[in-house]
């Protein structure tokens, strides 16, 4: 990544929180972890307000065009906030930003605008840790966790030091690999629900790989991967508590877990 | 060519899926090719620099793929042997069949070779009078079970020793019922004994090629069985099999493919025997084969050079890419429904037989990277699945409910407001309607989902940009849009 060769930038830097779809309806708890995180950072956070899909379940299914309608709405929104940053709390769609200049091989104007907001784009853990240099982590959880690395963070975008790194500042927790770690966790956006039989024994590896490890508590850094997970492991009746690694680190981790109630 | 279920994938999911046998013969695999690799490069620390110069070779040749075919082919014919250029499936078995007819064959002894599965070569000897023998140990527990191979390096991984057991009481009922047939090595010793006379027996020997080296006007082959160098060099004419894409410019290019190919496949740092042909057998031969005989198979591949799926050209039929893959981890090599499974058959089957009769096939992956990271020749497999995709949507041929869902997720993405007071007002609704267990059990229409999943609820039945715009400090850019 030439990106961290650069010296650390001065503050305040002006960052835009993607909140990704998934976070957005499903675990808000996730944006606001990620803006205390960066704020912690040193971070003027802006929240785009024009941001909705990144486009992804478009690009993946093979529809240019569509993945270019919601592309275009997405740059625009990042290009107004006027940011020095745009980080999502994702490797996966920070993973689709960054494919983004590809989405628009045909159209040249467009590719231009999308491979600026591309560069500047962030997985979170990676942004802290690689372009800010910030490890300085507040946060209490008593247990042990189990931390699995998604697939577009871990081989796109080269996340896996650093949340880890993050985590060893996080007293009372110890963080335990899985014995697989390379393998994907069968979510896959649409694949999930197009191959379901295939996800879901991809899924039952992976659950049962985290029950071995002897974690009370599974970590991760996308939620569409943690959603898959935790409905598998909930199934399978265990008792696994299931968050993303933002809330950890940012010392939200006594919130119920995803999937429990109040 | 081989008959395809490849449309009919999602049923041979199924039936894969639930092939309790297939799941202990995976879960064999996934250890041991996968730790055999490893431990192999972690061996050679120059093993990324060997990928990259594997890559420029390929991608040399495949640029210059008529010079150093036309090479090759002037070299054997120097040497004596012939080359046969097919374009076809059908052309490939007639030119075989023609060539064991000339010698009066009857039997043909045949070593692992994919482009005689891709061509369908036993069916078509058979029906015509010949009698092919599989002399490769997987080829021929398979071709007793009446199967395809499943893998391309192992073709019978999916078959337990058990089941072994049972295909050779089948067949080889000249033997004692009562005999022990418990261990690999006595399975491995029957079907010694049974193939060593075939092999004396046989008029043509017909192998695959992993490469051609057009230098030398060379195919070479590579096994841990020696059963290839037998089914060459007894009878008395050799036929290669090889599709056009097999070439190399000199020997030592050669080499940097051996070195690849024998780390990603079985992690070994050489196969145990890797057989240089050169033409038939030399005045001064002690032996080898009075006639060589090259068939090179184009069928469908040079309508992919210059495509967006040349890249797939440069593959060497490692199975490393189907070795690591989560999905063919899960379902095994027969579901995919042609002779090409896993990452390397989900590109390559719909070029050569049409992406009309494989459409589930570049669909069935979570483009989790791991094929593309492990392959040795660095092929952007993910990148070419999404363009096979794109091509199926942009003809047709993604189903409509697939599209009609897109369109929908389109029009609401794209629509800032409503997408703003449907999100709102799911996370609401949902939150409501999951209750205070904090997940569904099940979801009508998303049975895919919760038949082996719990589905959370949206944490607190409100939207981040809902509950963050209300924060008083909240700092929203471009907000009247
Ligand atoms: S695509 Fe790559 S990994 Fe797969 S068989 Fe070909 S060379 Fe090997």
């Amino acid at each position: 990544m030439d990106q961290s060769e650069i010296s650390a930038p001065r503050p305040p830097v002006r960052v835009a929180l993607f909140i990704t779809c998934l976070a957005d309806m499903f675990r808000p708890a996730v944006g606001f972890a990620t803006v205390a995180l960066l704020e912690q950072a040193g971070c003027e956070v802006v929240v785009p307000q024009g941001q909705t899909c990144c486009g992804q379940p478009q690009w993946n299914s093979g529809d240019r065009r569509g993945a270019q309608k919601l592309a275009r709405a997405m740059i625009t929104a990042f290009e107004q906030a006027e940011v020095d940053y745009v980080v999502a709390p994702s490797g996966s769609c920070i993973g689709m930003v960054k494919d983004w200049p590809q989405v628009f091989s045909d159209d040249a104007a467009w590719q231009q605008r999308a491979t600026a907001i591309a560069e500047k784009s962030w997985e979170l853990t990676s942004f802290l840790v690689d372009r800010l240099g910030w490890t300085q982590v507040q946060a209490h959880l008593e247990g042990i966790a189990a931390y699995h690395d998604s697939c577009t963070g871990k081989r796109k975008l080269g996340v896996a030091a650093q949340p880890r790194a993050l985590l060893a500042g996080v007293a009372g927790l110890e963080v335990r690999d899985l014995s697989a770690p390379e393998e994907c966790c069968g979510f896959g956006g649409t694949f999930c629900v197009k191959y379901g039989d295939i996800s879901s024994r991809m899924v039952t590896d992976k659950a049962k790989d985290i029950i071995a490890t002897g974690a009370d508590t599974l970590l991760a850094g996308d939620v569409g991967c943690l959603l898959n997970m935790q409905g598998r492991l909930r199934r399978l009746g265990s008792p696994i508590k299931v968050r993303h690694v933002a809330e950890v680190l940012a010392n939200m981790g006594d919130q119920p877990a995803i999937g429990e109630g109040e | 060519m081989q008959q395809s279920t490849s449309h009919l994938f999602h049923d041979n999911v199924r039936h894969a899926v639930n092939d309790d046998n297939l799941r202990v013969s995976l879960e064999t695999m996934k250890t041991g090719f996968r730790f055999k690799r490893l431990a192999a490069i972690d061996r050679l620390p120059e093993f990324e620099d060997l990928r990259e110069e594997g890559k420029a070779l390929k991608d040399h040749v495949l640029a210059h793929l008529d010079l150093y075919l036309e090479a090759f082919e002037k070299k054997v014919i120097e040497q004596g042997g012939m080359v046969h250029w097919c374009a076809n499936a059908a052309e490939a078995q007639q030119v075989v069949l023609d060539i064991c007819r000339s010698v009066g064959a009857r039997t043909v002894t045949k070593g692992k070779s994919m482009i005689s599965e891709e061509i369908g070569l036993n069916d078509y000897l058979e029906k015509n009078g010949v009698q092919p023998i599989e002399t490769d140990l997987g080829e021929y527990i398979i071709q007793l079970r009446h199967e395809a191979p499943s893998h391309i390096i192992a073709p019978a991984i999916h078959v337990r020793k058990e089941m072994v057991a049972d295909a050779f009481r089948a067949t080889h009922t000249h033997r004692p019922a009562d005999r022990d047939l418990s261990e690999p090595r006595s399975l491995l010793d029957e079907a010694r004994e049974e193939l060593r006379d075939k092999f004396l027996a046989a008029d043509v020997g017909i192998t695959g090629a992993n490469m051609l080296i057009a230098e030398t006007g060379t195919s070479v082959i590579v096994t841990n069985e020696g059963n290839g160098d037998l089914t060459q060099l007894l009878p008395k004419v050799h036929v290669v099999l090889a599709s056009l894409e097999k070439v190399v410019p000199t020997l030592n290019d050669a080499s940097t493919v051996l070195r690849l190919l024998a780390r990603s496949a079985t992690g070994q740092e050489a196969s145990t025997y890797v057989t240089f042909s050169s033409g038939p057998r030399r005045a001064d031969d002690l032996d080898g084969p009075e006639q060589y005989h090259v068939i090179l198979l184009d069928n469908g591949r040079s309508k992919m050079l210059g495509s967006e799926f040349q890249d797939m050209l440069r593959c060497i039929r490692c199975g490393a890419c189907m070795n690591h893959c989560p999905v063919y981890g899960a379902i095994g090599g027969h579901a995919y429904g042609w002779v090409y499974p896993g990452p390397m058959g989900s590109v390559l089957t719909p070029a050569l037989i049409g992406i009309e009769n494989a459409a589930p096939l570049p669909n069935a992956s979570t483009l989790c990277g791991r094929c593309e990271s492990v392959c040795p020749m660095k092929i952007p497999l993910p990148r070419m699945l999404r363009a096979w995709r794109e091509q199926e949507f942009e003809r047709h041929l993604t189903p409509p409910r697939a599209v009609w869902a897109l369109k929908v997720h389109t029009a609401l993405a794209s629509r800032l407001r409503l997408y703003r007071w449907a999100t709102r007002l799911g996370a609401w609704a949902l939150r409501i309607w999951g209750g205070r267990r904090g997940s569904f059990d099940h979801i009508p229409f998303a049975q895919d989902w919760t038949d082996s999943r719990t589905m959370a609820a949206p944490q607190y039945g409100r939207t981040f940009m809902d509950l963050y715009a209300n924060r008083p400090n909240a700092h929203i850019t471009n907000k009247e849009r």
